[in-house]
């Protein structure tokens, strides 16, 4: 069984008299040790996923059906205190910005240490030592200067490494990472993602990955899920999404690729942009962009339906594939 | 010893060190404070005990005055004989106390009802907002007035004159305290849609603790700001009480009292009574209005000057 597997999640944001649906069916398995990585453009529901995973959707959104199945317990209906202690436990989250989440009235130390003790029941000399040893285990150097540090005196990628320790902690099962180097420099960018990989293999901890750098993703995920406007447009193994990509959305994203260009030639562009969720064309949401569509894409939602080892939303598909 | 470094490094303190009127204005405030809370070690009289009144002695003017003057009385003496050097330092410690514990209560109040507010919103947030206007819709001296008045009337003179500071703390404090809670609900507001926050309910922290070691310490330069000016309204508004004989009794006069006393002398020509304790509530107040804005300017780099 998969540690953690969405099934048929819907969430939705009631706004006055229309209600939008921020995530509509979307289904995932993730087993331990595995590495998933969520790719879209911005808007299209990839924070409210992981959001609404771990039960924190902003006001007034709410899951409206759906489950989240962690551990063999459906996160969607267990108690505020229970997923008080999943949260930051066995579940961890890395935001973008470092600069934001940490607080900057406390030094790293209080907060790697309140972390912990708000999870396990020991001294804080015992929490101060976990806490050094997590920050060289991100390869912090003198971790016990950086310990009584405000975040304000460390560098971007310092903060970040700061960040990832606290995420580890508590040895979770699952680390859900939410465009963790978008902020950072190109260079530390590598860095950074190589330590998230070599750690999350090292302690077999599962991660999900979110961001729209389609290179970072197919560097270190096993498995990719591409949504669109709050729905699954495909999802497969990586290597075969970025070779034999089988929606036209996908396609396009990876013919935007630099690297897929002669060079010096002018970038493949997808026409369009992503409708907002209050103006969702009917049928296939991806339709007007799209070079495949017909009077059907137009007229009925496709449904995702397994073709080889992807599962895809496009009524014409197997034309795409072979496109 | 470390942290004592960090503060002599700080920002605070070296804009202090360049702040002419910061230095004045702190040093003064220093003083009456100091003045104050030595008043037993250093007051030549004890206003307090009758024994050391002399009748007599009433309305002797200070000593600079060119007649009638008595080498003891630096300051003169008021219509029962007291030292007036002495009532002030007196007076000045009740005033000082009845400020600060009375802030001490508004902050108390206002900020655990802000943070709340804040931090919880939906119904707590209105319900809390709603007391709070209600609140400010009517005036601190009118409520002052009207509870001091109630609480004389039920309990008699005798019982107030005990616990008047203690009454007067609670009008006050209690008056005052939607200051602090719309302050801090509005930051409290900006802070929570910050990421920390939601990486602080990401670890799983509880909500109680997220409130008191996340949000709070990231709105108390408002709190500090709003407080100094507090504090002087606190005072203002004991004066304001006494003066109007509905606050500190005439056997233990806070500032406002004594220029309350004296204001029946002033035309037969014992001005000294009013006028001395008057100017040092003048300067109490502005030494602390202008260490305020000092600080508001310190701690608001958008307002630099320089």
């Amino acid at each position: 069984m998969a540690l953690l597997e969405v099934r048929n999640l819907h969430v939705e944001f009631p706004l006055g008299r229309k209600t939008l649906q921020a995530i509509h069916g979307l289904s995932f398995a993730l087993d331990k040790g595995e590495r998933l990585g969520i790719v879209g453009e911005s808007g299209a529901g990839k924070s409210v996923a992981a959001f609404s995973i771990l039960k924190l959707i902003a006001k007034p959104g709410r899951i409206a059906a759906g489950e989240v199945i962690f551990d063999g317990r459906d996160l969607a209906k267990i108690s505020d205190e229970e997923m008080r202690q999943i949260r930051g436990n066995r579940i961890s989250m890395i935001f973008q910005d470092p600069m934001m989440t940490l607080n900057p009235v406390l030094t790293v130390g209080t907060q790697m240490v309140e972390c912990l003790k708000a999870h396990r029941d020991i001294s804080d000399a015992e929490a101060k030592r976990l806490a050094i040893a997590k920050l060289r285990e991100v390869k912090i150097p003198s971790a016990e200067e950086r310990f009584e540090n405000y975040p304000h005196q460390l560098s971007g990628g310092m903060r970040q490494r700061v960040v990832i320790a606290i995420a580890l902690l508590t040895d979770p099962a699952v680390i859900i990472a939410d465009e963790p180097t978008t902020a950072l420099d190109v260079t530390i960018q590598a860095e950074i993602m190589g330590l998230m990989l070599d750690l999350c293999r090292d302690h077999a901890v599962a991660l999900m990955l979110i961001t729209h750098d389609l290179a970072v993703v197919s560097q270190v995920t096993q498995k990719i899920c591409v949504l669109y406007a709050g729905r699954l447009a495909e999802q497969g193994p990586t290597r075969s999404i970025i070779t034999q990509p089988k929606h036209p959305y996908t396609q396009g994203l990876i013919k935007a690729l630099p690297q897929q260009n002669e060079p010096g030639a002018r970038l493949f562009q997808i026409p369009g942009t992503m409708p907002t969720l209050d103006d969702v064309p009917a049928g296939c949401a991806f339709h007007p962009r799209c070079a495949f569509a017909d009077e059907l894409c137009r007229r009925e939602v496709p449904e995702p339906r397994p073709i080889g080892d992807h599962r895809v939303a496009c009524h014409h598909a197997e034309k795409v594939a072979s496109a | 010893m470390n942290r004592i470094r960090l503060f002599m490094d700080s920002d605070l303190v070296f804009r202090f060190g360049r702040d002419r009127v910061a230095q004045f204005s702190f040093a003064l405030f220093l003083a009456f404070v100091i003045a104050a809370f030595a008043a037993p070690l250093i007051a030549p009289f004890d206003p307090y005990d009758p024994m050391q009144i002399d009748l007599m002695d009433s309305e002797i003017p200070p000593l600079w005055q060119d007649a009638n003057t008595d080498p003891r009385f630096l300051f003169g003496t008021d219509a029962q004989g007291r030292d007036l050097l002495s009532t002030i330092l007196y007076g000045t410690r009740i005033s000082l106390i009845i400020g600060f514990c009375a802030v001490a209560l508004q902050i108390l109040i206002g900020v655990s009802i802000g943070l709340i507010s804040g931090y919880v919103g939906g119904r707590i947030d209105s319900f809390f907002m709603r007391l709070a206007d209600i609140q400010l819709s009517l005036s601190t001296l009118m409520v002052a007035i009207i509870a001091s008045a109630v609480f004389k009337a039920t309990f008699g003179t005798e019982i107030y004159g005990n616990v008047a500071i203690l009454v007067l703390v609670l009008v006050i404090g209690i008056a005052e305290w939607p200051q602090y809670a719309r302050t801090v609900r509005a930051s409290v507001l900006a802070e929570r849609s910050k990421e920390y926050v939601d990486a602080a309910r990401v670890i799983g922290l509880p909500r109680w603790r997220i409130m008191i070691r996340h949000v709070l310490p990231n709105t108390l330069s408002p709190i500090l700001v709003i407080s100094t000016v507090q504090i002087a309204n606190a005072i203002i508004s004991e004066a304001a009480l006494s003066f109007l004989g509905l606050g500190m009794p005439v056997n233990k006069p806070s500032l406002g009292s004594l220029i309350s006393s004296g204001f029946e002398f002033i035309f037969s020509g014992s001005w000294w009574i009013t006028v001395i304790p008057s100017l040092v509530l003048v300067a109490l107040i502005l030494s602390i209005n202008l260490l305020g804005d000092w600080l508001r300017d310190v701690l608001n780099p958008r307002l630099y000057k320089d």
